[in-house]
């Protein structure tokens, strides 16, 4: 294979490359014929992004030498982006990128031809690998939105740099409402912060989804870039080492920057979201899980009760016991398709998402009374915090005494 | 009158280092190029001053300020030597702020009574004056690198602007950097070995930042990339830099500073190259 990417072009591609880290730590690189393909998901497989480049984003572009396969491969992200870290730099020194993968030499080649000469040439180890493929189907989501992407960043500057999910959907007379999401907790719905955000119809290029229809996704894969770590800890908390110096390099930031509007399709809750850019060199498209509600949607988003435990933009869940046994985890996963590949290849599951049949057995189970202070499901955040075993922050939860006061009784 | 000029004369008999500054930073932005280690050892003639940092016995920095760079500068012995905590040196000569407003200066004054005497700085700004007793100690021995020029293999003078970026963005994760030079291709390289892979960095001997380039025949010699590190910050202060190296193998990086009056001092950094010391055969 060999890409040859020239002028401010290899700024884009640096972009895209910075877009993904924000998402998972390996990059799949796949040479297709209808371009060059960058992927990536998340550990807990409740992200997953692409970008395909065209064959006319590269000066020149050689997916596979005649009479070899197609080759794919997986390289360390840190390692990648390590190559275009400095943005800055790719655009004042950078003339031209070649990228070259090498079957008998097992290193991914990237070499950047610089002003005065100077070239520096990267040798990547890399690893076979399957295809890594996220189910989804643009065609077979009912609701979309569109937007420049300038709007949806405005819309999100507001929300607290640490929030983890935002609820996206339309409220009364047409407007979209960007709400922050909340898990109930008894002490902290008196000192907790919404953010709601309301934009009018006018500003969408495409708006078909019907009133009172939201999903809840996680707002950080969107727009900023700190990596989700894997502590239970509350989203809410200042602690969190959230504050990241760098600049901000979501999918909202490259649109931004490419000046391209970005289509929100999506389905019932719990159906993946995908958002997604597109020009005539390139598209993108980031695959974000969203929260499954159980009962059917209550409408009227317009009206935000005051000590409403829930936004009015969700129905309540269905309080469930701390019992993980009974989970089906996979229904909440992006589908993951893989294809068999070389020796050492791992098999990534592949589920299809049906949350619908799913969710009926459930409320045949369930008492379908919501309790007001009691934490929603667990499920959604040990998604996106990686461990599906251990309960995250349950105040109500049993606690085991490690250590007795000292001047207790007895 | 005549009482305060005999004091002053009398002050001034009993130190045998005066040095003044009308802008303290044309001495401290000098010498943070080349704070990597607490402590460093100060000697000063009456050319100037020179300030020496070590490090495991494989680096050594220097920095050179003339004695023309000084407003007054008088030396009354020989040569001056202590050792000093240069830590704690710069935080005195940044009393005043590390970030001034454009047009103002801290002027500075430096004394030194003599050996088992503390440093003295005078430092002021604004009318407000600030005094600093630094404590000085025995001088250690500093390494001599024994660099001449007859055993030099390559010279190369390089603008510092085109190495900047480049060093600042080297892969930590290799343990060495290694420095090739040779009259054919690839002329000078810089590669590293980290966990991602093998990075290499080619400046071609007709690149345009290349002021000059002497190489009598190919090298390949391996320094330790945390030891060399430091030297980023010389270098993103310099116009200029100059890279040599000689029979055995070791480094010599030459700084080129001009501070903020024109005037010129120098940085040099001298590295041994990494030997992989095989293990012992029994």
């Amino acid at each position: 294979m060999k890409c040859v990417v020239t002028g401010s072009n290899v700024k884009v591609l640096g972009k895209a490359v910075h877009s993904l880290s924000r998402i998972g730590d390996e990059l799949y690189l796949e040479p297709l014929d209808d371009g060059l393909s960058l992927r990536t998901v998340n550990s807990s497989r409740s992200a997953y992004a692409c970008f395909l480049f065209a064959p006319l984003f590269f000066q020149q572009y050689q997916p596979s030498t005649p009479g070899q396969d197609l080759l794919r491969c997986k390289i360390l992200m840190k390692s990648f982006l390590s190559i275009f870290r400095s943005l800055a730099m790719l655009e004042k020194t950078v003339e031209k990128c070649c990228i070259s993968l090498n079957d008998r030499s097992s290193c991914l080649v990237v070499q950047l031809h610089c002003k005065y000469g100077v070239r520096k040439t990267h040798n990547l180890s890399f690893q076979d690998c399957e295809s890594l493929q996220a189910v989804f189907n643009l065609a077979s989501c009912p609701h979309v939105l569109r937007a420049p992407a300038r709007i949806l960043g405005e819309a999100v500057l507001p929300f607290p740099p640490a929030l983890a999910e935002v609820t996206l959907g339309i409220g009364r007379g047409r407007r979209v409402i960007l709400r922050s999401y909340q898990e109930e907790e008894a002490e902290s719905t008196s000192k907790a912060m919404v953010t709601e955000m309301s934009i009018g119809e006018e500003d969408f290029q495409q708006l078909q989804a019907p009133e009172g229809m939201g999903i809840t996704f996680c707002l950080k894969e969107f727009r900023v870039s700190s990596s989700v770590l894997p502590l239970p800890t509350p989203p809410f908390c200042p602690s969190q080492a959230l504050t990241d110096l760098l600049p901000s390099q979501g999918l909202l930031s490259f649109a931004e920057s490419a000046n391209l509007p970005v289509s929100i399709h999506f389905d019932a809750p719990g159906r993946p979201a995908i958002f997604s850019i597109e020009d005539s060199l390139l598209d993108g498209h980031f695959v974000l899980a969203t929260l499954l509600e159980l009962d059917p949607p209550t409408q009227d988003l317009s009206s935000s009760k005051h000590h409403q435990p829930m936004p009015q933009l969700q129905s309540h869940s269905t309080p469930y016991q701390d019992n993980f046994a009974n989970d089906d985890i996979d229904s909440y996963m992006i589908a993951m398709e893989t294809t068999v590949g070389s020796e050492g290849s791992r098999a990534l599951p592949s589920v299809s998402l049906m949350p619908g049949p799913h969710s009926e057995e459930e409320d045949n189970e369930a008492e379908p009374s919501p309790v007001p202070g009691t934490p929603p499901p667990k499920k959604f955040r040990s998604l996106f915090f990686g461990s599906i075993l251990a309960p995250t922050h349950s105040p109500q939860g049993p606690s085991p005494v490690l250590a007795e006061d000292s001047d207790g009784e007895g | 009158m005549p009482l305060l000029t005999q004091h002053v004369r009398d002050e001034n008999r009993q130190y045998c280092l005066v040095a003044s500054l009308d802008n303290v930073r044309n001495f401290s932005t000098v010498l943070k190029a080349i704070h990597f280690q607490e402590h460093a050892t100060c000697f000063a003639t009456k050319n100037g001053i020179k300030v020496t940092v070590e490090n495991a016995k494989c680096v050594q920095a220097n920095a050179f300020i003339q004695a023309e760079v000084f407003q007054e500068f008088r030396v009354e012995e020989e040569s001056v030597i202590f050792r000093i905590n240069l830590t704690i040196l710069l935080d005195c000569l940044s009393i005043f702020g590390s970030n001034p407003m454009p047009g103002t200066f801290t002027a500075l004054r430096m004394c030194y009574q003599g050996h088992g005497q503390p440093l003295m700085l005078f430092l002021e700004e604004g009318g407000v004056v600030t005094v600093c007793k630094i404590n000085t100690q025995e001088p250690v021995g500093t390494l001599d690198f024994d660099f001449c020029s007859t055993n030099v293999i390559s010279k190369i003078i390089l603008q510092s602007e085109g190495l900047r970026e480049a060093f600042s963005e080297l892969d930590m994760t290799s343990e060495i950097l290694q420095m090739t030079i040779s009259p054919d291709r690839p002329y000078f390289r810089l590669s590293t070995f980290g966990n991602a892979g093998s990075s290499h960095l080619d400046y071609p001997k007709d690149c345009d930042l290349m002021e000059s380039f002497h190489c009598n025949h190919t090298q390949v010699n391996r320094y330790k990339l945390s030891l060399l590190k430091p030297s980023t910050k010389a270098l993103v202060l310099s116009c200029k830099v100059s890279i040599r190296t000689d029979n055995r193998g070791f480094l010599s990086l030459q700084y080129m500073i001009k501070n903020e009056d024109g005037q010129i001092s120098f940085v040099d950094y001298y590295c041994c190259p990494d030997e992989d010391i095989p293990e012992s055969e029994s």
